[in-house]
């Protein structure tokens, strides 16, 4: 494994003693000049650095208000102090919300108040210099804009938008991150986050087609490109080939077979995520989204479901009418965009699927809710649909449910570790280290209620567990798709799954001509 | 000396109103460009009315963080409010639409104590600041001035009422001839000195430090915008012109 200390679990979880500068350490690559130019950001660190970076912090202050409220209005109460999972798993203070924030609070106070100006000393204010930069770049990539410390927050301050805001002053004087701007890249060159062409897409697709007529004996369609249909399913690139993503992918794909509708992936806009919300540039976040709503119009769809993900859930429920609305030309009779959950929870509700839920007897689920869905979207037209509609879809196909401590679900989630533009190896001790809380929460309901699996929906939350589970001495294969649990309990019309239940047609008939 | 005082609140009434004023108007005049409410949040404005109501009034959030700080913070602003209100008895006369409530016994006589329970408070918060580990690194010396400065206010203001009691006849003569600008003789009591000048320094410094989480929290999208997001297109004037090119940004030949 790694040159680092997997945190031991805690009797009680009680908030660390301060170690400062454990964490000082910790930066990811830097984004090579090329995947910086890709982007329209200077390819290494300008000259006139300071200036630019000062300068594009006023520009910023202008054009967002919350980060300007947010600058000005810390009362430095302490409330936030013990809400941050990367704090809780590493002690440094400077992961606590507040002195994440204050990193560049006291560069704003410096260059923008009186105070900071005149008596710096006094307000903490201090100049822009390397050694700032340095802590900014290790820091702010400490942070997966997660959200939970704005719930608790008596103002609502988001460290989200804080840490938005100086990766977007980070990539403007030309150190961004590699992970995160490589990947932008490759959206705007390829079409999606993995860098799968549309020929293998379409492989993998045709594979899956197989695997599950092989499964259930029904020719069910991953259709691609497909003109005219009437459903555009985004979905992250990550549910085309990753484990456990591929099996929601297939749950997916199901739903959608037992309903009859005419349905469609697309290969211009083969990528619900957008890595644009986590560099905070709103003109590459929008760039990135745009694909989507012109596979849309090309495609000539009517509706579009969106799969399982959480930053781009925020992105499609919160941002795409602004980004890329107004959606007149799709069926206003819909949610738009609408989530699978809420897609399948609708049918559910309208008995249109058979399901055996004890093809889920083996498990015991958990859900573990995604910070992104959780704190900044919506599911249904009531507030809190987001928690209720996918707990409602998984006990519609599992007998055995159970929730994990109430302080660490729903609007109180911990993040998974792996958020924010974080899910990359060259920051694994941040990830195991910032996974403490939910692992902990698992850990309880594993011992005492002997939960085996816990469900997800989010791509990155799947794959970060995934990595993650084994330092905590947990089973990796614990994490599922809510699709996944969905697609094993599901009995289509005329598969053999339907037949293994009722028997074959000419079991039914003697049966019948035996009573 | 009565002279230096009422150029001192003179000064400090246009600072802080004046101060105060353009910070709202850039708050104000700062657009939101994207829809931020934290979530599960209203999906009507009326419902944000409440929610807002209730973080103003009850600090909802801060309940459900930390009760202690929650406690000492409310009681704190609550002994405030009420002692804002006492207060109004030196510069409203009999004629003032607002006289009925500063006149009422209940409020006069809780005011007289609020100066405890505000004291309370205030050390109480004091008291997270040094000895609450985390709290204290977070803490500038800034934020132990401030409530140095408002616990000497209130300990100032609590002398008057229970141990040397100033002559609050000629100090309301002081205060009314301020706002019709003929000077009066100001009480010559050093508690009375202190109190003013001190308030004259807070309202000095309210438009330039962290007291703007007064008006801020009325501004905080995560707490003001409606849940509506997928229903009306929310959209800014310079979002608005990015749309012209928005078509032109989702590819780089290879």
């Amino acid at each position: 494994m790694a040159n680092f200390e997997t945190p031991e679990y805690r009797e009680y979880p009680i908030i660390p003693e301060l170690q400062e500068g454990a964490m000082s350490e910790s930066a990811p690559f830097i984004a090579k000049p090329n995947h910086q130019e890709d982007l329209g950001f200077p390819g290494e660190l300008v000259d006139n650095w300071e200036k630019v970076a000062i300068d594009k912090m006023g520009d910023l202050l202008s054009r967002y208000r919350g980060f300007q409220v947010y600058l000005d209005s810390c009362v430095k109460c302490g409330a936030c102090t013990d809400k941050c999972h990367y704090f809780l798993g590493t002690s440094d203070p400077k992961n606590m919300p507040v002195g994440r924030q204050d990193l560049l609070r006291s560069v704003y106070r410096r260059y923008f108040t009186f105070a900071g100006k005149y008596f710096p000393k006094l307000v903490g204010a201090r100049d822009m210099n390397k050694e700032v930069l340095d802590e900014w770049y290790s820091y702010f990539h400490q942070c997966s804009q997660c959200r939970r410390c704005s719930v608790y927050c008596p103002y609502g301050i988001d460290t989200a938008e804080i840490s938005m805001a100086a990766r977007e002053i980070l990539d403007a004087v030309g150190v961004g991150q590699k992970y995160c701007n490589e990947i932008i890249g490759k959206v705007f060159k390829i079409g999606n986050n993995l860098g799968l062409p549309e020929r293998a897409l379409k492989d993998t697709l045709l594979d899956l087609e197989e695997e599950i007529e092989e499964d259930t004996g029904l020719p069910v369609k991953l259709p691609l490109d497909k003109k005219g249909a009437d459903i555009l399913l985004v979905t992250p690139s990550a549910d085309f080939f990753a484990e456990p993503h591929i099996d929601g992918l297939i749950g997916y794909a199901k739903v959608f077979h037992e309903m009859g509708v005419n349905w469609t992936l697309s290969s211009h806009a083969s990528e619900a995520g957008n890595f644009g919300m986590f560099i905070g540039s709103y003109e590459t976040m929008q760039g990135v989204a745009m694909r989507i709503r012109q596979a849309a119009i090309d495609l000539g769809v009517k509706r579009i479901v969106h799969g399982e993900c959480g930053h781009a859930w925020r992105i499609a429920y919160s941002f795409w009418n602004t980004l890329i609305g107004p959606w007149d030309f799709l069926d206003q009779n819909y949610p738009i965009p609408q989530h699978i959950c809420e897609y399948t929870w609708d049918a559910m509700q309208q008995n249109k699927f058979r399901f055996n839920k004890e093809e889920n007897d083996h498990r015991v689920v958990t859900f573990h809710d995604s910070c992104n869905v959780a704190r900044a979207t919506r599911m249904g037209d009531k507030a809190g649909g987001q928690f209720e509609i996918p707990r409602n879809v998984i006990k519609e196909v599992c007998n055995n449910y159970v929730e994990m401590d109430p302080a660490t679900t729903k609007e109180g989630t911990y993040c998974c570790g792996g958020g924010g533009g974080l899910l990359t190896d060259d920051l694994m001790e941040i990830r195991v280290k910032g996974a403490l809380p939910r692992m902990e929460a698992l850990h309880e309901v594993v011992e005492e209620k002997g939960v085996t699996t816990m469900a997800a929906i989010c791509a990155i939350c799947k794959s970060q567990f995934t990595k993650v589970l084994p330092y905590y001495k947990m089973p990796m294969d614990m994490i599922v798709s809510v699709h996944q649990l969905v697609s094993d309990a599901i009995i289509l019309k005329g598969s053999i799954q339907e037949k293994e239940l009722d028997g074959t047609d000419e079991e039914i008939a003697e049966e019948a001509a035996s009573k | 000396m009565s002279v230096a005082y009422a150029i001192l609140l003179y000064i400090a009434a246009v600072v802080f109103f004046g101060g105060l004023f353009l910070r709202v108007l850039k708050y104000w005049r700062t657009p939101a460009p994207l829809k931020i409410p934290t979530m599960p949040a209203p999906t009507t404005q009326a419902g944000v009315v409440m929610r807002m109501g209730r973080e103003v009034v009850l600090f909802e959030s801060l309940f459900k963080s930390n009760k202690w700080i929650w406690i000492f913070g409310w009681i704190f602003h609550a002994s405030l409010l009420v002692a804002f209100f006492r207060h109004l008895r030196y510069i409203i006369t009999p004629d003032n639409i607002l006289w009925p409530i500063v006149d009422l016994q209940l409020l006069q006589a809780a005011g007289k104590y609020a100066g405890l329970t505000m004291l309370i408070g205030l050390l109480g918060l004091l008291a997270r600041r040094i000895f609450v580990e985390r709290v204290r690194y977070i803490s500038n010396p800034s934020d132990y001035l401030m409530l140095l400065l408002i616990l000497v206010i209130a300990g100032s203001g609590l002398s008057m009422t229970f141990v040397s009691h100033t002559d609050i006849v000629a100090l309301k003569m002081f205060v009314l001839g301020l706002v019709r600008f003929d000077i009066q003789p100001l009480p010559d009591s050093l508690l009375l000195q202190t109190h003013l000048a001190m308030v004259a320094i807070l309202m000095i410094i309210f438009p330039i430090s962290k007291l703007l989480h007064a008006p801020g929290i009325f501004f905080s999208p995560t707490r003001n915008q409606v849940d509506n997001a997928r229903e009306k297109r929310h959209i800014v004037p310079w979002a608005a012109k990015l749309d012209a090119t928005r078509g032109q940004r989702t590819e780089i030949k290879k």
